[in-house]
């Protein structure tokens, strides 16, 4: 019996339930339609992580002062004030591998302009922070080395703050206040969009000369951070050495004893955001397989309802001389066309889903090729492994036993 | 099995003469549990090509049973059965499948046609196992249904057919593959008279073109139209005796008052 009439066959019993085959089908078009879609927005996610790190800049190494560890407690960032302004000059002097770095201050605010006003994180620093981010301006442009010495009230806004205080006036040159204190802001920065390290907003911030924010804010005098760009990113490894013997050194740390510091490396960073992307990807994937597979024991189920139903037209088959080859053929055949056609419908289904959801995060729409293979590949697979058993019970059936059956 | 995929010349050779069907002794068994159902006790029988027979016996006589045995369809508990010289036992589940499909032609008790399909698509059935070519199969099954006299009538489901017309469909299909054997259990069960006689003319006349007929039925009025007449009771042969004088279906058709009148 050839295969264009087995096809032809299957079809036609298909549709003879087309309710039932189509609900059917719903299961595996889900299940298709899901591991595309996930799997698409998965590297979606990846990539965007690597643009932005690479944005971001893979030889910058950001120094954070505190995780000591005191009676067995690990303490968070800033918990510690043993990181101060001559580290920073120490690195910059006694660390070969590093080109630049910045100070800096922590502190958060509620910020007003007008009637308008907006709780924020202030960071304080010196100008060259915004090169070592590489960090343009879209306004106006950074405070001067000079409003460090003196402590200027000037400010630097992201994004964010510009369109939550602002909206469509231009922020350059207005004043706004600070902890009840004006400043006057000098530039605005292009946005960067939201950390895939960090996960956190980083258009949300303003930047001030650090030593305002310590001696007008804080009060405090002692470093939350360094930020530090090496010379180049292989580099960078070297660097984060460097600078952790000195800190370690300058610290008193006895060997054997943790750091009073952490250098983070941006390299290491982004190969971690990348990694978890890809975990991020598997854990989508497998859990959308998991719809596909409950969609192939629907199809197994309704295969063994029919197999039921059809009992005697097996019989007749056999009769007039179906071997259980033939027999076991038609119902295989049957479940691996209708996985087929949901998986069709489900890849349908899925590239447009990932196009909704890609678009709608702003990440660039990444429609995997190797994920549509895939899922027609598991879907056949879904088909003939959960098809194998019903067509398989059809084939043992005995002719006259199945024509007797009522 | 180069004896099954030979060309089948029988149907147009009614010269060719031999045993086609031998039973030796054949039992069957239904084991229900701790009650043991005896079909079959002991049935001896030979049956030569061209052949018309009758089986005739009373309700549980085991006449289905002896069918499905001569059909391949079920396997005697012990005895001989030889068809064309070959031991049924000794083939495989798929040769047997094969001699299903080309050398018999089963009419099952009631219909057994697969509803939601034409006429013309059930006769197709058998051809489709056969490794026929489409074009032939379609023309065969056309050619069926014309010598049943239901040339009119492929494209209608089951559901829009009379039961003579099923009947019919059933037989056309069991000749389609060109059968040597024609096995009928009960083809004229639940017909009224003439159309029993209807299907006794198609009968007797592939019987002429040298078809082997064997037919199940309970009535003596349907059974003369056959050349031998056998009886069953309690699954053994009471009764084997040629039929002399039987009439000619076609003959009895034009004295009869057709449905019109
Ligand atoms: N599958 C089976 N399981 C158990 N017993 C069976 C089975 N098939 C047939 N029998 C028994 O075998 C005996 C013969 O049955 P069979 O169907 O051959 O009778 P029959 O002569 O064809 O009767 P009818 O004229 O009513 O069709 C009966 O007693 C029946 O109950
Ligand atoms: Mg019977």
């Amino acid at each position: 019996m050839d295969v264009m009439a087995i096809i032809r066959i299957a079809m036609r019993a298909l549709a003879r339930n087309k309710m039932r085959s189509s609900l059917t089908m719903l299961g595996i078009i889900i299940g298709v339609g899901a591991v595309i879609a996930m799997v698409s927005v998965g590297q979606g996610a990846q990539q965007q992580a690597q643009q932005q790190i690479a944005a971001m800049g893979s030889n910058i190494l950001f120094v954070g002062s505190g995780t000591v560890t005191r009676g067995g407690m690990r303490m968070g960032s800033g918990a510690t004030k043993t990181l101060i302004y001559e580290d920073m000059l120490a690195i910059l002097r006694e660390c070969p591998a590093v080109q630049a770095a910045a100070p800096g201050s922590q502190s958060s605010a509620q910020v007003v302009y007008g009637n308008d006003n907006w709780a924020t994180q202030i960071n304080g620093t010196e100008p060259q922070y915004f090169d070592i981010r590489t960090w343009p301006f879209q306004q106006g442009s950074s405070f001067t080395p000079n409003d460090v010495d003196m402590a200027a009230n000037v400010a630097v806004i992201g994004e964010t703050v510009r369109k939550n205080l602002f909206g469509a006036t231009d922020p350059v040159g207005e004043t706004i206040r600070i902890s009840n204190l004006p400043f006057k802001v000098v530039g605005v920065l292009a946005p960067k969009g939201t950390s895939a390290a960090m996960g956190q907003d980083q258009d949300d911030v303003i930047i001030v000369p650090i030593t305002t924010l310590q001696k007008k804010i804080t009060g405090q005098d002692w470093l939350r951070w360094i930020m530090v760009s090496a010379i180049s990113r292989e580099a960078s490894y070297t660097a984060q050495q460097q600078i952790t013997s000195l800190l370690r050194d300058r610290h008193r740390i006895r060997s054997g004893q943790d750091d009073d510091f952490m250098v983070r490396n941006l390299a290491d960073v982004a190969d971690l955001a990348d990694q978890q992307a890809r975990l991020f990807t598997v854990l989508l994937a497998s859990i959308a397989s998991i719809s596909l597979i409950v969609g192939g024991i629907g199809i197994m189920n309704i295969m063994l309802v029919s197999v039921t139903e059809r009992t005697r037209e097996i019989g007749i088959r056999m009769a007039i001389g179906a071997t259980e080859g033939d027999v076991q053929q038609q119902f295989l055949i049957e479940a691996v066309v209708l996985s087929l056609v949901g998986g069709a419908v489900g890849i349908m289904s899925g590239v447009g889903a990932s196009y909704l959801i890609t678009q709608t995060l702003g990440w660039p729409v990444l429609v995997s090729p190797t994920a549509i293979v895939a899922a027609v590949v598991f879907s056949m697979a879904v088909g003939i492994f959960f098809g194998f058993y019903p067509a398989r019970k059809a084939a043992r059936m005995d002719p006259i036993e199945a024509l007797r059956y009522e | 099995m180069a004896t099954i995929s030979q060309p089948d010349v029988h149907v147009n050779a009614p010269g060719a003469h031999g045993t086609i069907i031998e039973i030796d002794d054949v039992h069957k068994y239904y084991d229900l549990g701790e009650t043991r159902v005896h079909a079959l006790r002991g049935v001896s029988l030979q049956i030569e090509r061209g052949e018309f027979v009758a089986i005739m016996g009373a309700s549980g006589s085991g006449k289905s049973t002896f069918m499905n045995i001569l059909g391949c369809l079920d396997k005697p508990t012990s005895g001989r059965y030889l068809l064309e010289g070959i031991e049924a036992s000794s083939l495989s589940k798929k040769e047997l499948a094969a001699i299903r499909n080309r050398k018999i032609g089963f009419v099952f008790q009631g219909f057994n046609l697969l509803s939601r399909t034409t006429a013309l698509e059930n006769v197709e059935l058998p051809t489709l196992y056969a490794h026929i070519s489409k074009e032939e199969s379609r023309k065969r099954s056309e050619q069926a249904l014309q010598l049943v006299g239901l040339g009119d009538r492929t494209m209608h489901f089951p559901s829009q057919l009379s039961g003579g017309q099923q009947q019919r469909v059933a037989i056309a299909r069991g000749l389609v593959n060109r059968p040597s054997i024609l096995l009928a259990d009960e083809p004229t069960g639940n017909l009224d008279s003439r159309t029993s006689v209807e299907i006794m003319d198609i009968f007797q006349r592939l019987n002429g073109d040298g078809l082997t007929v064997v037919l199940v039925t309970h009535e003596p009025d349907v059974a003369q139209f056959a050349k031998r007449s056998i009886e069953f009771r309690d699954g053994k042969i009471r009764r084997d005796e040629p039929i002399h004088d039987r009439p000619i279906a076609a003959d009895v058709l034009k004295n009869m008052p057709t449905l019109e009148d």
